[in-house]
């Protein structure tokens, strides 16, 4: 995977395998700090603790479709690669949370890529979770809370052409402004 | 910067959907389903999506439902998109780049068209 976005989509997957239906995720990017952090909390099923420190091992995997799982080995490996960290807490009948933080000038860090695009999706393909976006670029922070917005559309799909467009521009105008804040 | 959109305009966008539905609620329920597992996304499931979500919006492909499934199991096809319209049976198209997903939309979706270069046979 080549962006960051699309990792972060991938392990949001694991969140709705687990059955959550609260799901919050959070991308920080602080130069101050040179950090770049995100994290996916959620309040799906949980692991056991043996699972929660085997996940990390390619050969471990709920699938049962084939026998080795690569989400969250690869993302363990990309932050590593650019001192940064990788965290899972969970708990049974609670919820996961995974941390991972990469140095935000390593010349290896992926980008954090099409982040917009990865929202959307995550929204509009999975209708029964409350998502919760958040995104901080130094002090800016973009909070978006899909609950007022289905509470606007009522009953109405989100992939309907006009609420599509609409939702798109507020994640984007969101995320955008929070970064032009810190330009000027 | 742009302006950040309210739930106002969310609100209008609500009102515009509506109407375009009520004139083609006769056509059945429309699902679009995109495998996202990590082999759907390293395959490039997001672009899929992207052009599937970009072309409903600029060709104002009214009444489709897009969700997502899990890893189905045929990663070497990936990406992987389901239509399902009404009663019909589901059809499985593999190798579904963003140029394809529109393809489908436009001719499956929109024209009731199968586009059979990239039916999985499953």
């Amino acid at each position: 995977m080549r962006e960051l976005s699309l990792h972060l989509l991938d392990i949001a997957e694991n969140s709705i395998s687990a059955k959550a239906n609260d799901i919050i995720i959070e991308v920080i990017e602080d130069l101050r700090i040179d950090l770049l952090q995100l994290s996916v909390h959620d309040n799906g099923c949980g692991m056991p603790p043996e699972m929660a420190a085997r996940v990390i091992d390619p050969f471990v995997t709920t699938r049962t479709t084939r026998k080795v799982g690569l989400g969250i080995p690869l993302l363990k490996e990309a932050a590593e690669m650019c001192n940064g960290s990788f965290e899972l807490t969970s708990e049974v009948g609670v919820g996961t949370k995974i941390v991972v933080k990469f140095q935000h000038s390593h010349i290896d860090r992926m980008p954090l890529g099409d982040i917009t695009t990865t929202l959307l999706h995550l929204l509009v393909a999975n209708p029964s979770v409350h998502w919760v976006f958040k995104y901080r670029f130094n002090d800016n922070e973009f909070l978006f809370d899909d609950e007022p917005v289905k509470a606007e559309i009522q009953d109405l799909p989100l992939s309907e052409p006009s609420i599509l467009n609409c939702l798109r521009e507020m994640l984007k105008s969101g995320i955008d402004g929070a970064r032009a804040l810190n330009v000027s | 910067m742009s302006t950040i959109k309210s739930l106002e305009d969310l609100k209008n966008a609500r009102e515009e959907a509506l109407k375009k539905r009520e004139l083609k609620a006769t056509s059945g329920a429309v699902q679009v389903i995109v495998g996202m597992g990590t082999c759907g996304i390293a395959a490039g499931a997001r672009d899929t999506m992207k052009s599937i979500l970009d072309t409903i919006e600029k060709d104002s492909i009214n009444g489709v439902i897009v969700t997502q499934t899990g890893c189905i199991g045929l990663c070497e096809k990936e990406p992987i998109v389901q239509v399902v319209i009404g009663e019909a049976a589901k059809v499985t198209y593999g190798k579904v780049t963003p140029e394809v997903a529109k393809t489908i939309l436009l001719e499956h979706v929109g024209n009731g068209k199968v586009v059979s270069d990239h039916v999985l046979n499953i």
